[in-house]
């Protein structure tokens, strides 16, 4: 119980992925789908900024005219992790709206029971 | 520069040009320039890897290649060995014929004014899967996982159907699940052992165990690792995303899906076992008895599957299913011979599937656009290449010797040897699949070939699509009798692999 409240920004990132995996699975309606996986991959990006942090440190720039000393700076290896990841989850969302606009011109719903239902009936058209 | 610094350069030349390729084609213009340029590159490639695979292979080396100025800690890396050059080399071989043999159904399903964007995913495929083949780094095996995963998604709904966009919908969603998962893995990783180049995980991994530390974390880890990239390579039970991706693709699109993107997490797996975790580690936590478990079912319930469908994609996509258990099953024996036949298995099936897959588009067309197998009556003596083609490709699903199937399975039976206490279910799950296989491909192959008097007025089959499966048969014989090189070259490059 200690060690959670200790690192409680990991534990906090741990239940965040756990309702965006949920949701992402589960969820119905395919923008919430969506909005799961936006939970899931924004709490892994809570986890390794948490985890790149070291108290009473400063961003890793270095200004010109101080001396450059290890210890002053946070971990920027986790930073940059973020980043790339914002840009993966960016372009996945993008795509998966993308997906969702064009099946909902195409079948006027949302639900994916619905979706289903109406794509089986085509099918058998 | 050496010749060997040369050498060094293909792993990552080959990559950069297949992204190049990407980016040049939506200037071409229409889709058969596109395709032209394509195969040409897609051949550049391969002969690059066959030139990389002869010189890894006789020297029994394998490298690191640094990518930038940074060394190996901090900066990334690619890595070659037999292994990953022998896998390149099968994926441009059979993306290559793919195309080639399956281009006029290109031509006719995907959306026109499309069909270069087409060959551009089909660039970023091959960029991420020879990515995921070469890698060093974990976090660029996630990011190309994701590229992975967007191009091929678009390349399933190229055709622009309601149905398409809807196994779109399902192919995407399992795969970001199993992204997911990979994800929140390797951060965890990286909390625990501060490094993201596999070998030096590898290495604060191995200290970490001497001391005790971290077990619990370890197995979770693992778990969430091994388990998202197998989600992603469609193993039982998350196979039904595959068999609706499978059945509403153009031809050559569901050969590529199963004869490669498949196989390239699969690769990655292998990768993390033997690069990242060590195989003893994986053994003593269980994972490949999960991995045994979820094989075997998958080959048992993907054989039923494929035996109660009607329709020959969807029973092509079940078999596919099945045989992915199949490599799963090889694995999941824990031991070195285990995983040479799950290797070769890989190339085997590549080679089988994308040409049964092309086969089927062509006796598709020979019937006028049916897909019942009932309705595909005669269509070995419409299109005689592509009936032939199906009827091989069945014979080496099934495993009848002179066939590359024939020594995959040949091979896992004896890999049973070395693992007594999982042999008698393996041998008899093989034998029942075996049996299963047997029972749906060959009804399939007596209604293509059944004599029919009634005369269609049907497309006279490209000559692509002839010389194709044509050099799709040879490879398959060829492999089925000339197979100790190959199997030579996956043993090597295991062994390099776990060193």
């Amino acid at each position: 119980m200690s060690n959670l409240m200790t690192n409680y920004y990991e534990a906090a990132a741990v239940i965040l992925f756990g309702i965006g995996f949920m949701n992402l699975l589960l969820a119905k309606n395919l923008i919430k789908k969506f909005i799961g996986l936006n939970i899931m991959d924004t709490a892994v990006y809570l986890f390794l900024a948490a985890k790149g942090y070291i108290t009473a440190r400063a961003a890793p720039i270095i200004a010109q005219g101080t001396a450059a000393r290890v210890e002053d700076y946070i971990n920027p290896v986790p930073s940059g992790l973020v980043l790339t990841g914002i840009v993966v989850s960016v372009s996945v969302t993008a795509f998966s709206l993308a997906l969702v606009q064009r099946l909902y011109k195409h079948y006027g719903s949302l639900d994916l029971d619905e979706i289903m239902k109406k794509a089986k009936k085509e099918e058998k058209v | 520069m050496t010749a060997v610094n040369y050498i060094q350069n293909i792993p990552f030349f080959s990559i950069f040009l297949a992204i190049f390729g990407g980016i040049v084609t939506p200037v071409l213009g229409n889709g058969k320039t596109a395709q032209k340029v394509n195969l040409v590159i897609v051949t550049v490639i391969g002969i690059l890897s066959a030139v990389l695979l002869v010189h890894l292979w006789q020297r029994e080396e394998s490298f690191t290649f640094m990518m930038g100025r940074f060394p190996a800690p901090w900066g990334n890396e690619l890595r070659a060995g037999p292994l990953e050059a022998l896998l390149a080399l099968c994926f441009c071989l059979v993306m290559a014929l793919t195309l080639t043999g399956g281009s006029r159904f290109l031509q006719k399903d995907v959306l026109p004014g499309k069909q270069n964007l087409y060959f551009t995913m089909i660039y970023l495929l091959l960029g991420s899967m020879l990515t995921l083949i070469y890698t060093n780094d974990i976090f660029t095996a996630y990011v190309f996982l994701e590229i992975n995963t967007i191009a091929f998604c678009a390349i399933i709904m190229a055709k622009g159907s309601g149905e398409s966009i809807v196994a779109t919908l399902h192919y995407l969603v399992i795969c970001l699940l199993g992204s997911g998962l990979f994800l929140i893995g390797i951060s965890l990783l990286y909390s625990i052992t501060g490094h993201l180049l596999m070998e030096n995980i590898q290495q604060a991994i191995l200290d970490l165990v001497q001391t005790g530390e971290y077990a619990f974390v370890f197995a979770v880890v693992i778990g969430m690792i091994i388990i998202g990239i197998s989600v992603k390579s469609a193993v039982f039970p998350f196979h039904f995303m595959l068999v609706s991706a499978h059945s509403v693709a153009t031809p050559a699109s569901s050969g590529i899906l199963s004869g490669l993107v498949l196989k390239s997490f699969i690769f990655l797996n292998i990768k993390m076992f033997y690069c990242v975790f060590t195989i003893d580690l994986i053994r003593s936590l269980k994972i490949t008895n999960v991995l045994f478990v979820f094989g075997l079912m998958g080959m048992v319930v993907g054989s039923i599957s494929a035996l109660k469908e009607r329709r020959i994609k969807h029973m092509l996509a079940y078999s596919s299913a099945a045989q992915i258990g199949y490599i799963y099953m090889g694995l999941g024996l824990g031991n070195h011979e285990g995983m040479v036949a799950a290797c070769f298995h890989i190339l085997a099936h590549a080679i089988t599937k994308a040409m049964l897959c092309i086969c089927a588009g062509g006796l598709i067309e020979a019937s006028e656009g049916n897909v019942g197998i009932n309705s595909l009556r005669g269509a070995g003596h419409r299109n005689l290449v592509a009936g032939i083609g199906f009827t091989v490709g069945g014979l080496s699903m099934i495993g009848i010797p002179l066939t590359a199937g024939f020594i995959s399975k040949l091979y896992f039976a004896t890999a049973t040897i070395y693992s007594p206490q999982k042999m008698v279910i393996t041998l008899l799950t093989l034998a029942i699949s075996m049996i299963l296989n047997a029972m749906y491909f060959i009804p399939s192959a007596i209604a293509i070939w059944s004599p029919v008097d009634k005369k269609a007025k049907i497309p006279k089959p490209s000559r692509a699509m002839q010389y194709a499966i044509g050099i799709f048969i040879v490879l398959n014989v060829v492999l089925g009798i000339y197979y100790a090189p190959i199997i030579d070259m996956i043993e090597i490059g295991i062994q390099l692999l776990e060193s």
